[in-house]
């Protein structure tokens, strides 16, 4: 089974080719094409799942180019990890293909809705099977490609053409360093291939800097798609495409994308201690900083986009202290509860038509699923035991716990603010009074195309977490692990540190939100500049702006300027040198040459004037003078002769 | 038979006869009349030669035939002309077709 695992992409790019081709037949109904698509894909994945779990494995490569004695390699490999992100791609595709059936219903794009999602899937799983650096980076461009045209799906609003233009250029930065990171590690190994480049970094057989510099421009790259800090601000952002995007793209899979590369790329990574410090602390301080920004924010796709930053930063935080198995699985369990949280807050938003929570509140009594699933969602997140986040950021910070103490109490830190914002957002949607009566009497729960997908990612929220579950033995840490499989000691600090956090956090926002025992104006003037600081997200998007957007155009304005004065100049003067110099040798011509042809002319003219008067008119004058010519011709003639 | 001098001498006075013509009549018309004059001067001239220097041999004599033929179709050719000018300018005086000059 795990020697199919090919066709898996191959079903969405064929799906994405029927639906993008233009088609004459109105009627189809694309959507069936590209559900189908994906939920075969799903099922093979599966199967090769199943298989690996067996101790199957497969990889094939083939010869795509020779350069002098380097081959370039393309080709797909089959582990653990890439079995399991098959299955989470395509379920997690699945599901929103699914849900979109309701939510996107009607709208004006629907089919190109369904290539790009198409398109995306294909591009995903390609990302996952691929078996080396470069394959890897064309299909990373290309769910990049397809994140863009999704944010950018309604782009009769230029905001959303600003969020998609923002997020692409972004990522592009990140992009760019990571193909210089690429190209030193293939100068100094010769080979893309990820088994190879493994090999090669873990006996040493590459100098240490160019270790560190390859890993770190790598990293870069996975910093700007997995919207770490500093390039976290497009993702926020890019909550402008249609909430299944968000879920499938910008919560669940592309994102981990970057994760997804410093797991696959991990031996490299782990021969470069400077690398791994670099990969853990950029994790550590984007998880607590989007999760303090997460705080405040009152659109409610918002409070998910930072808190998936923030997540995305555990799991770095977990994967540069050596908890490889650790910071996947959070991938993981991740993977599921965002993309229902991110569905969920889909139904809330197209049963209100509103992203602002402030004008929400009960709806858990009109929206029963939707509430429930997400209430089960945030508890995932908050890490309330048993659900699957509680597991897996048990063992990020456990981790932390015995690799770097100040990253751990970074990540206590920032788990307690998760479950405040979550408790938080939680209670304003679904709880208390409804803030806006007008919409709450027109709210009703979403279809079942909607809420199904609901059930089942709950379902799978809840108990994907026990697959890591130290106490059941961690069958996951069996099919992903790096080196020896191996289980750190729980300890009595790391237990309660977390159990505090996600306490605290939780009973903090329900004694403000829920109870009222805080005054919520009294928190907001008592803290005014950190309020503020944080409203307006530590003014980093504002410093780009500035610095980028701001410094682009100002650096386009000296540019144009160049262009018109030195430049547009030195053309002109040319031309205006040629141009003296045709008049010179224009006037040459006219006045010598045509003077030389003229004078020539005027000279017969005036030498001719004396015998004009011969051409009388009279003919007999002629005859006359013939005459007289042949009698003296002949006289001397007779003469002379 | 006739000497040849008297031929010659005939053709000559005819020839300038004929030139004489030519050079003093003002009217187109005369002018071509003395010019058959002297063209019938020159046919003496050829038959006057064929007769006295290759008597067996008809050359001069068909010559002379052709000359007159020519004649004719110039005459006929300077006839149309003239007929032309004297419809447009109502005279056929030789000095007053003066276009072609200088």
């Amino acid at each position: 089974m795990a020697g199919l695992a090919w066709l898996i992409p191959l079903l969405p790019l064929a799906s994405w080719l029927y639906i993008g081709l233009p088609s004459h037949r109105a009627s189809t109904r694309y959507d069936r094409v590209g559900i189908g698509a994906v939920g075969i894909a799903f099922l093979l994945s599966l199967g090769v799942l199943w298989d690996v779990i067996r101790g199957g494995s497969a990889a094939a490569s083939f010869t795509w180019a020779v350069h002098g004695s380097t081959a370039i390699t393309i080709g797909y490999q089959v582990d653990g990890l890439t079995a399991v992100m098959l299955v989470v791609v395509t379920l997690v595709s699945l599901m929103v293909q699914v849900y979109s059936l309701g939510y996107m219903h009607g709208d004006r794009r629907y089919k190109r809705y369904y290539a790009v999602l198409s398109l995306f899937t294909f591009a995903m799983l390609g990302l996952v099977l691929a078996d080396n650096l470069l394959l890897l980076y064309i299909f990373w461009e290309l769910v990049g490609l397809s994140s863009y045209l999704l944010i950018g799906h309604w782009f009769e609003d230029p905001a959303n053409v600003r969020a998609a233009n923002k997020a692409f250029l972004t990522t592009r930065a990140g992009d760019v360093a990571m193909f210089i990171g690429i190209m030193i590690l293939f100068s100094q190994t010769g080979t893309f291939a990820f088994g190879e480049l493994g090999e090669l970094a873990q006996a040493g057989a590459i100098s240490a800097q160019a270790l560190a510099l390859g890993a770190i421009l790598l990293f870069a790259g996975a910093v700007g798609k997995s919207a770490q800090f500093p390039l976290h601000v497009w993702l926020p952002d890019a909550m402008a495409g249609p909430t299944p995007v968000s879920a499938l793209i910008h919560a669940a899979t592309m994102v981990a994308a970057g994760v997804y590369l410093v797991g696959r790329a991990y031996p490299v990574f782990a021969a470069s201690p400077e690398a791994m410090q670099v990969v853990a602390w950029i994790g550590g301080i984007t998880a607590i900083f989007a999760a303090t920004m997460a705080l405040v924010q009152a659109d409610i796709k918002k409070v998910l986009a930072y808190s998936t930053v923030s997540q995305l930063g555990y799991m770095m935080l977990g994967l540069g202290l050596g908890g490889y198995t650790a910071g996947l699985f959070h991938l993981i369990t991740h993977a599921f509860f965002k993309a229902l949280l991110f569905l969920g807050s889909g139904s809330v938003i197209h049963a209100t038509g509103t992203q602002d929570m402030h004008q929400m509140g009960g709806l858990i009594r009109k929206m029963p699923i939707t509430g429930w699933t997400w209430i089960i969602g945030s508890a995932a997140l908050a890490g309330i035991p048993p659900l699957a986040g509680f597991w897996s950021k048990d063992e990020i910070l456990l981790t932390a716990y015995y690799a770097n103490p100040t990253l751990f109490w970074i990540g206590v830190v920032a788990a307690a603010m998760t479950a405040f914002y979550i408790t938080r957002a939680t209670w304003l949607t679904f709880f208390g009074a409804p803030r806006d009566a007008e919409r709450y009497a027109q709210v009703q729960e979403s279809p079942r195309v909607m809420t199904v997908p609901l059930v089942i990612l709950a379902v799978l929220a809840a108990t994907v977490g026990f697959l890591g579950a130290p106490p059941l033995g961690a069958p996951f840490a069996q099919l992903v692990h790096f080196g020896e499989v191996h289980h750190l000691e729980m300890t009595s600090v790391v237990t309660w540190g977390v159990t505090a956090a996600w306490v605290l956090g939780v009973l903090v926002a329900l004694a403000i939100y829920a109870g009222g025992w805080i005054s919520r104006q009294r928190i907001i003037s008592g803290l005014r500049p950190v309020y503020t600081l944080l409203k307006n997200r530590y003014y980093i998007d504002d410093a780009y702006d500035y610095l980028f957007v701001k410094g682009s155009i100002g650096l386009a304005y000296v540019v144009g300027w160049l262009d018109r004065v030195v430049v547009d100049g030195i053309v002109n003067g040319v031309a205006a040198i040629t141009r003296w110099f045709a008049d010179a040798t224009g006037l040459f011509d006219r006045e010598v040459v045509d003077g030389a042809v003229n004078g020539v002319a005027d000279g017969v003219s005036v030498g001719s004037q004396a015998f004009r008067r011969l051409q009388s008119g009279l003919v007999q004058s002629y005859i006359l003078a013939m005459a007289v010519t042949v009698v003296l011709g002949l006289a001397i003639f007779v003469i002379g002769g | 038979m006739v000497p040849l001098p008297y031929v010659l001498g005939l053709a000559a006075l005819l020839f300038s006869l004929g030139l004489y013509g030519v050079l003093t009549q003002r009217n187109a018309v005369r002018i071509l009349m003395a010019i058959e004059l002297m063209l019938n001067s020159v046919n003496l001239n050829l038959v006057g030669f064929a007769r006295y220097l290759e008597p067996d041999r008809p050359g001069g004599q068909l010559f002379a035939i052709f000359v007159m033929t020519v004649a004719a179709a110039e005459v006929a050719v300077a006839l149309a002309i003239i007929l032309v000018i004297a419809h447009r300018r109502d005279d056929v005086d030789i000095d007053k077709i003066n276009l072609l000059k200088w």
